[in-house]
């Protein structure tokens, strides 16, 4: 298949190449090793991104308009992202979710890593929490959607044979007449975050822990000597120990959190008051026909994510060069 | 200490923590002998409610298409029913999974092998064979890691079906390639500032005795890559195929936009996103080819957990 032609091709270059010496071998290895990387990094990358955001600047509507119908129109899709009422309740729909996940998920990883210090077999525990990063945005939707399914009433009006675990403990807790779960806003949006916070809290879980391990013996036996013990420790020693990794975790499941797409389009398609940006995105690109538009709102999504990886490359280098 | 306290068995974890002297570890023999059960017993209730949404997939893609549709699946236990046919036809009847499986196969092998090479080659080139405006070609591949994936769908969409113009000269011919090989291309694009980086940051820790030595045995550039940098850095290379897999295996938005509607370009994740959108029709194929879907990652995601771990933690921690 095409893998088999690549090496094939690969093996007689590399044959090839390897035949020339003397000074043209340096250029030569250069050249073969760095061109094909960096033309697919143009072509993939960053000639996309400069059509992308010439586009945000444009009226284009359709995916195939003609170019004579095209022309700039300024700033007027970023106005538009900010001014019409359904495109700014997204934004802020987005601003929650950028809120609510990467504190949920980071405080339940950080929890688990805590405790499953002390326990004396932590493997399968930690295994079975951090298996849902494995799991795809749409499976783990679909498996959430089991559990989110919606009561189901007998024509009578009362509960009748549940097929939700939501719906089922719901009713055995004392809620009469629960609502159909996904399709009920604003509470739905709360339901589709908790898939996303299940899929992360697995990744802050093990790096935090790796963190957590990696602060010194000596430093804690040192403080447990002074009388500081459980959650005086966790405060005083733990936790700003670990401060570089806290952000570093959390900016990188804020970065994840704003490029949210699976689960929204897989629970809702966006509908019931659920869209999000990356996915309204999608939906003017490619189903609505307003390519300026979406561009606009890619380029939103780029501005917000380079603030949140340089602050992470910095404290990286930071953490490097300590 | 003047106390014997017998050795406990220690995490399982990959051996990254530095060795304990035997101060430390008594300390840490002591702690884990006095364990807290209320500890123990919250990360067991985490536990149970992070892995029954699973169970309850599971559990219901093994029951038949009328009890699955009228009753919870926690009725299985009180009312067992058993039956294959579901995974059956989500297997063997046509609109099944078989097509969608063997596209994602499709996808992911050369999404996953193609940068390891392209990106190891790079990484290689910019970490020992310096040449002027290294630093800078690093910089800048390693920088696009922070465009997203989304403002590059819409021209890539249309290279792809139309080839690259510049007024009326034609720079790139039309490729005219299927849905699935213009997946897994955009794929293969998008990994490789990651991919340079991670493998980057391998390949320069090499030994530099190692890499002179072959070269003043008069081996070139090329020999020394083959011979001696590829094969020594395997874990990283095992560490990002790893991610890359996942990641292409599970991605739906590359795949929908390019695959578009046309079912016979469509991997796992659309098909499974198409089924779960057709309101009551085929609703018992879609527990089974959901958990066909997700058991294949989460095999490979098992089996090579300790790669997968290294990678998450190679730059977040320090040490």
């Amino acid at each position: 298949m095409a893998v088999g032609g690549f090496i094939a091709i690969l093996l007689i270059i590399f044959l090839v190449a390897g035949r020339v010496t003397g000074k043209l071998q340096r250029p030569l290895t250069i050249l073969i090793c760095l061109v094909p990387a960096v033309v697919l990094a143009l072509i993939g990358l960053v000639i996309p991104a400069i059509d992308t955001i010439v586009t945000s600047f444009t009226n284009q509507q359709a995916l195939t308009q003609l170019p004579a119908y095209i022309h700039g129109v300024g700033l007027k899709n970023y106005g538009y992202a900010f001014t019409d009422p359904e495109s700014r309740s997204t934004l802020i729909r987005t601003l929650q979710w950028l809120i609510i996940v990467p504190i949920v998920a980071v405080a339940v990883g950080l929890a688990v890593a805590l405790l499953t210090d002390r326990m004396k077999r932590p493997g399968l525990a930690k295994t079975l929490i951090f298996l849902p990063t494995a799991i795809s945005g749409v499976g783990a939707s679909l498996i959430w959607s089991y559990v989110y399914n919606a009561p189901v009433y007998n024509n009578d009006g009362s509960a009748g044979a549940q097929t939700g675990l939501l719906s089922q403990l719901a009713i055995k807790l004392g809620w009469k007449h629960p609502p159909a779960w996904l399709i009920t806003s604003p509470g739905n949006i709360y339901l589709e975050m908790m898939i996303l916070i299940w899929i992360q809290a697995g990744f802050a879980m093990v790096v935090l822990g790796a963190a957590l391990k990696a602060i010194p013996e000596d430093i804690l036996e040192a403080a447990r000597m002074d009388g500081a013990n459980g959650f005086t420790l966790f405060r005083t020693v733990q936790i700003p120990m670990i401060r570089n990794t806290l952000v570093v975790v959390a900016t990188t499941i804020t970065i994840a959190t704003l490029k949210i797409f699976d689960i929204v389009q897989t629970i809702n398609n966006g509908n019931f008051n659920t869209d999000v940006l990356a996915h309204k995105m999608y939906t003017d690109m490619f189903v609505t026909n307003q390519v300026g538009r979406g561009a606009a709102l890619a380029v939103i999504l780029f501005l917000c994510v380079v603030p949140l990886v340089a602050y992470n490359v910095v404290q990286l280098r930071k953490d490097r060069t300590r | 200490m003047s106390i014997e306290i017998p050795s406990l068995a220690t995490s399982d974890e990959p051996a990254d923590v530095n060795p304990m002297t035997p101060a430390t570890s008594n300390v840490k023999a002591v702690r884990t002998a006095f364990s807290h059960p209320i500890s123990t017993l919250v990360v067991l209730l985490i536990v149970i409610f992070w892995t029954v949404p699973t169970a309850g997939l599971l559990v219901n893609s093994f029951r038949p298409k009328v009890d699955a549709n009228t009753t919870g699946w926690w009725e299985f236990f009180a009312h067992p029913s058993l039956t294959f046919q579901n995974y059956h036809d989500v297997l063997f009847n046509s609109g099944g999974t078989v097509l969608p499986l063997v596209n994602s196969i499709a996808i992911t092998i050369p999404a996953t092998i193609i940068p390891i090479f392209l990106a190891s080659m790079a990484a290689y080139v910019i970490a020992w064979v310096r040449f002027k405006g290294s630093d800078f070609i690093f910089f800048t591949i390693f920088a696009l890691q922070v465009v997203p994936i989304q403002m590059a769908l819409v021209p890539l969409q249309r290279f792809w079906s139309h080839g690259a113009h510049l007024g009326s000269v034609t720079i790139f011919p039309e490729l005219g390639v299927n849905g699935i090989t213009e997946i897994w291309l955009t794929h293969t694009m998008f990994s490789l500032p990651l991919a340079v980086f991670l493998l980057h940051n391998f390949i320069a820790a090499l030994p530099e005795s190692l890499i002179e030595a072959a070269r003043v045995d008069g081996a070139s550039y090329l020999d020394i890559f083959r011979r001696i940098v590829l094969p020594l850095s395997t874990p990283a290379i095992a560490s990002f195929a790893i991610f890359q897999f996942l990641w292409v295996w599970n991605d739906l938005l590359v795949a929908k936009t390019f695959g578009g509607i046309d079912p016979s370009q469509q991997p796992i994740t659309a098909r499974i996103q198409n089924l779960s959108g057709n309101f009551g029709a085929h609703t018992e194929l879609l527990g089974p080819a959901g958990f066909i879907a997700i058991i294949i990652p989460l095999i490979v995601f098992l089996a090579l957990q300790r790669f997968f771990v290294r990678g998450l933690l190679a730059g977040s921690v320090k040490g």
